[in-house]
């Protein structure tokens, strides 16, 4: 016989394959190994396929492909001695899983071997279709499995009990054919058999309400019993773990207990005692205690309730949380965490410890602890929480930064209980940890700046000084620039000093130095470096004697890579330089952005149809009100006469007008026939209102009609209170939306406004061969709700009218107060005038209808 | 339930490893990687118990060799460290005082001995001198039967000669 054919042995193939200095090494080996097992297994070698297939799976081990041997495991199972079948379905339940079609085969052994008189090669069949047996063979052998339930061996019984389980799961119909071995083993004494028969019920119940059912009727007592005895029984050598009689089965029956309690409160009842007498008497000086009353106090937790037992658990917990094993506190931190939904109150006393928690050592107890004092903040506690969550922020490491920085920005906008805390708190969080926060956050941020108009000054110093020291945070430098463009006379003229400030001197060029800051040092940010030109766009207009140096910042960026920037300073450049006269009108103060609406969007019940065309995401939500570079180029490149003003000239004026929707309309109101001359007009002013040039407002109103629901009963009246987009003559039908504005801006106003406080163009609101009608705008300062508007008629035929009467209507949000006018009669043929005066409050300013 | 057992020992090599939940042969190495990564790189002094993929991953070490079982996220972890304490000293009584290297050399053996404690993903037996009689006792077969194969090849090679 040739003595190589034999093959090492086991132990010496290991030892070669352990000697191996390197990878290379232990390849050949394994190679040569395999080798000579597929030549064995080509042969049908009887003798040594036992040792064979042991060096395969120790192969398998290794990580090497094994597949060649499956069959070999198929052959052993096969073969009538037990160390063969031993083997054989050791490696079955190795090399194989329950995917593979080759599993198929073992069927019909595996059905033999069921039926073996060795109840130790039932055994082995019982545990490889426990383990590995796929939905097929379990149908086919459940008959099998089911009756060895009663099989005259606990070894057997217990093993029948566990494949049951996986049968269960595979096949959920074959569940009731279980149900009644399953329970008559709840009966038994021998350990084994229980806690495989406990396991076997509860995955029953699990599966199938009838079992459940079942159960609970019948068992329920007999459990009860059977914890009690076990409770109160005397030390046993053979089960007892650290003082306590086998905790492994204290612990199932007190998951079973809970499966069979939860929703009832008769079995709840039952079981009452018998919970109370395991939280009191278990020790918990060991981890088996521990476990224990970690179950129960689970299943206090989930069954009906009971105050006494619940107040019971919410103590052991407690005393869990201060207890020094790292386990102890994370079990504890997950069962509060459950708790917290039962019992809030009792869960709040243990704030102190669980805050502690968040600044273990231990990262998984760090989380648990985190999310728990999320669930625990409320109003009456978020300022001391919040001001220890930073605290810690400034020593966490850097893993934990982003969650906890995303809890302390959502806590803190969630309770908040006044701006300036907010705002306050925003500032330490974006400067130390501005890297982790989400976009979403800085724009909330910036929302909530701009509503608070008496914090302005305090924002923008706090801001100016924070962005000396923390200048790597990304996100602070964005907010810092965008304050500083808006306020940037507040910060320098030191307006709005609240008390607990201090005086800083800040000039003109140092603003700007700050902003050139943001632009230079962030190389690659996009976003900050865009921002920072709107920034010093806005300042050149604040400080005209920084312009020239302004101008030369912002040319630097002419030639920039990026597509934005460029853009951007391009036509920034050309305002400062062509468009002076606009400048002042087209930088004004941002008007307020609606946080009403900003929350609405983020909680994504309206459709933000368009954000700025030019995608910079430092565009805001309510983003209409900022001069976007876009529709601007469009304006300045396309229209013929640079004289033109872009109507965009702030959004202030456009918010303003456009939510003043002042046409005179009849609609809504439901006014009835006014038989008179005035309102002739009105309802040939309505038709030519809504008739087009309908190109541009039918794409307007596309790109708005997603997010308005009602606009259409507006939609025809703003047919006069546009300046909008198109064309020369036309009054095209705006829709009161701010987003318009872009489209808004694309047109030359008919007309140059005039110099009047805020300076809004005259609007010829209705003109035909017999009348014309002129609108003139104003707005007093620091009422921006209410717009006066100066009519002026002028009758074009030449016929006289007389008993001219001008009436208006405007929809539910405006109110509308006519003054008297100044006379009846029209003189024809422009010769005279009549002018009346209206006043239109909004009470909807600066909202989206 | 316990999806799987993992032995590892600290350089990362695998002792042992039993799959409870049906994972390909793909899914495998890369649990087995991914988990070894996580674990191995673990503080002392931190808690046993490590969040994976939606499972709770228990582990324990013993000397040279992370005892992990994955499990349900409702299972309780104090038991899993109990069961894990449970299969090393009936290993320990096993093969008297075990040492990795037992493990290594008679890897069979302790996958036969974990068949005796879990199947399907739980607990069978509490009791460490029931499946030390058990094992015994399959073991005693296991002699017997090459007892008498030794026996006939005797009698076959003395009867070739």
């Amino acid at each position: 016989m040739n003595p190589f054919s034999s093959g090492t042995r086991l132990r010496d193939m290991i030892r070669a394959i352990r000697a191996c200095k390197t990878a290379a090494e232990e390849r050949a080996v394994v190679r040569k190994e395999c080798a000579a097992i597929r030549a064995a297994i080509n042969e049908n070698d009887q003798d040594y396929r036992h040792r064979n297939l042991a060096k395969l799976m120790f192969i398998h081990m290794l990580g090497y492909p094994t597949h060649f041997g499956q069959m070999e495991c198929l052959k052993l199972i096969a073969s009538a001695g037990f160390p063969e079948k031993r083997i054989g379905y050791l490696g079955l339940m190795l090399l194989l899983d329950e995917r593979q079609e080759v599993l198929m085969l073992v069927t019909n052994s595996l059905k033999q071997d069921l039926n073996h008189s060795n109840q130790y090669i039932v055994g082995l069949a019982l545990c490889a279709l426990g383990n590995i047996c796929s939905a097929e063979m379990a149908r086919d052998l459940a008959p099998e499995v089911e009756r060895l339930l009663q099989f005259r061996d606990p070894n057997v019984r217990k093993k029948a009990a566990l494949c049951s389980i996986r049968i269960i799961k595979k096949v959920p119909d074959l569940a009731e054919n279980f149900i009644n071995p399953a329970s008559s083993l709840l009966k038994e004494k021998h350990h084994g058999v229980l806690i495989t028969g406990v396991q076997l019920c509860m995955d029953l119940c699990k599966v199938s309400s009838e079992a459940l059912e079942y159960v609970r009727k019948k068992c329920i007592e007999g459990l009860v019993k059977t914890l009690r005895d076990i409770a109160n029984s005397p030390y046993s050598p053979e089960y007892d773990i650290a003082g306590i009689t086998d905790p492994f089965l204290h612990i199932r029956l007190l998951k079973l207990l809970r499966i069979l309690g939860q929703g009832d409160a008769d079995a709840s009842d039952c079981m009452n005692d018998i919970l109370a007498q395991v939280a009191t008497k278990t020790e918990s000086k060991k981890n088996a205690g521990n476990a224990i009353l970690y179950e129960c106090v689970e299943t206090i937790m989930s069954i009906e309730d009971n105050g006494g037992l619940r107040v019971l658990a919410i103590n052991i917990l407690g005393r869990f949380l201060s207890n020094r094993d790292n386990n102890i506190r994370y079990v504890a931190l997950n069962m509060l965490m459950k708790a917290i939904v039962v019992d809030a109150q009792a869960v709040q006393r243990h704030r102190a410890t669980i805050l502690e928690c968040v600044k273990d050592s231990d990262a998984s107890i760090r989380k648990r602890a985190l999310e728990l004092v999320y669930l625990l903040v409320n109003e009456s506690n978020v300022k001391p929480l919040t001001k220890e969550l930073i605290e810690y922020l400034e020593v966490s490491d850097q893993e934990f930064k982003g969650d906890l920085t995303a809890k302390i920005c959502s806590l803190v906008e969630k309770f908040s209980p006044e701006k300036i805390w907010y705002i306050d708190q925003m500032l330490k969080v974006l400067s130390e940890a501005g890297n982790f926060v989400k976009d979403e956050v800085w724009h909330a941020l910036i929302v909530v700046i701009s509503n608070a108009s008496d914090l302005h000054g305090y924002t923008v110093r706090a801001l100016y000084r924070a962005f000396q020291t923390s200048t790597e945070q990304e996100s602070l430098v964005r907010v810092a620039v965008w304050c500083i463009g808006e306020y940037g006379d507040m910060l320098v003229n030191n307006v709005g000093m609240l008390d607990i400030e201090e005086p800083i001197t800040v000039t003109e060029s140092d603003t700007v130095d700050a902003v050139e800051v943001a632009i230079k040092r962030h190389t690659l940010d996009l976003t900050t470096k865009a921002m920072a030109l709107i920034a010093l766009l806005k300042l050149s207009s604040r400080f005209p004697s920084c312009s020239e140096r302004i101008k030369d910042i912002i040319v630097q960026n002419k030639r920039s890579l990026m597509l934005e920037l460029q853009q951007r300073s391009i036509e920034f450049n050309c305002i400062l330089q062509k468009h002076q006269n606009i400048r002042s009108a087209l930088l004004e103060r941002m008007p307020v952005l609606d946080e009403a609406t900003f929350s609405g969007r983020r909680a994504g019940s309206l459709h933000t149809a368009i954000s700025t065309s030019t995608g910079a995401p430092h565009n805001l939500q309510n983003g209409i009100a900022k001069p976007a570079a876009a529709p601007i180029a469009d304006l300045l490149d396309l229209s013929s006469d640079d004289a033109a003003a872009p109507s965009s000239s702030g959004g202030d004026f456009l918010m303003d007008l456009l939510g003043v929707d002042l046409s005179p309309a009849s609609a809504p109101s439901g006014t009835s026939q006014p038989p008179k001359a005035g309102t002739d007009v009105l309802l040939d002013l309505l038709s030519i209102g809504t008739s087009p040039p309908a190109q541009s407002s039918s794409s307007a109103s596309d790109i708005l009609s997603s997010s308005q629901d009602n606009k259409a009963p507006l939609a025809n009246l703003n047919g006069l209170a546009s300046l909008s987009s198109l064309p020369a003559n036309a009054t095209s039908p705006a829709s009161p939306v701010p987003m318009m504005d872009l489209l808004d801006g694309l047109g030359p106003i008919p007309q140059k406004h005039e110099e009047n406080g805020p300076a809004y163009p005259s609007l010829v609101a209705y003109e035909s061969s017999s009348l014309r009608m002129t609108f003139n705008f104003s707005k007093q300062p620091g009422n921006p709700q209410m717009t006066l508007i100066q009519a002026t008629f002028t009758n074009l035929s030449p016929n006289v009218y007389n008993d001219f009467l001008f009436q208006a209507a405007v929809p539910k949000f405006l109110q509308l107060h006519l003054d008297p006018a100044s006379s009846n009669t029209l003189p024809a043929s422009g010769n005279g005038s009549i002018t009346q005066n209206l006043k239109v409050t909004n009470s909807q300013q600066g909202k989206e209808p | 339930m316990i999806h799987f057992v993992l032995l590892i020992s600290r350089q990362g090599k695998v002792r042992l490893i039993k799959w409870y939940s049906p994972y390909s042969q793909k899914e495998r190495t890369k649990v087995i990687r991914e988990l070894s990564g996580v674990i191995l790189t673990r503080g002392p002094k931190l808690c046993n118990f490590v969040e994976w993929r939606g499972f709770k991953v228990v582990y324990k070490r013993y000397a040279s060799l992370y005892f992990c079982m994955c499990i349900d996220q409702d299972d309780n972890e104090l038991e899993i460290l109990e069961i894990i304490h449970h299969y090393v000293e009936i290993l320990d009584r096993y093969f008297g005082s075990v040492c990795e290297l037992d493990l290594i050399f008679n890897f069979h053996k302790a996958y036969y001995i974990l068949d005796e404690i879990l199947i399907a993903g739980e607990l069978q037996e509490s009791s460490k001198k029931t499946v030390a009689l058990l094992i015994a006792a399959q073991d005693s077969l296991v002699e017997t039967a090459k007892e008498q194969a030794g026996s006939i090849s005797n009698i076959i090679a003395q009867a070739t000669k």
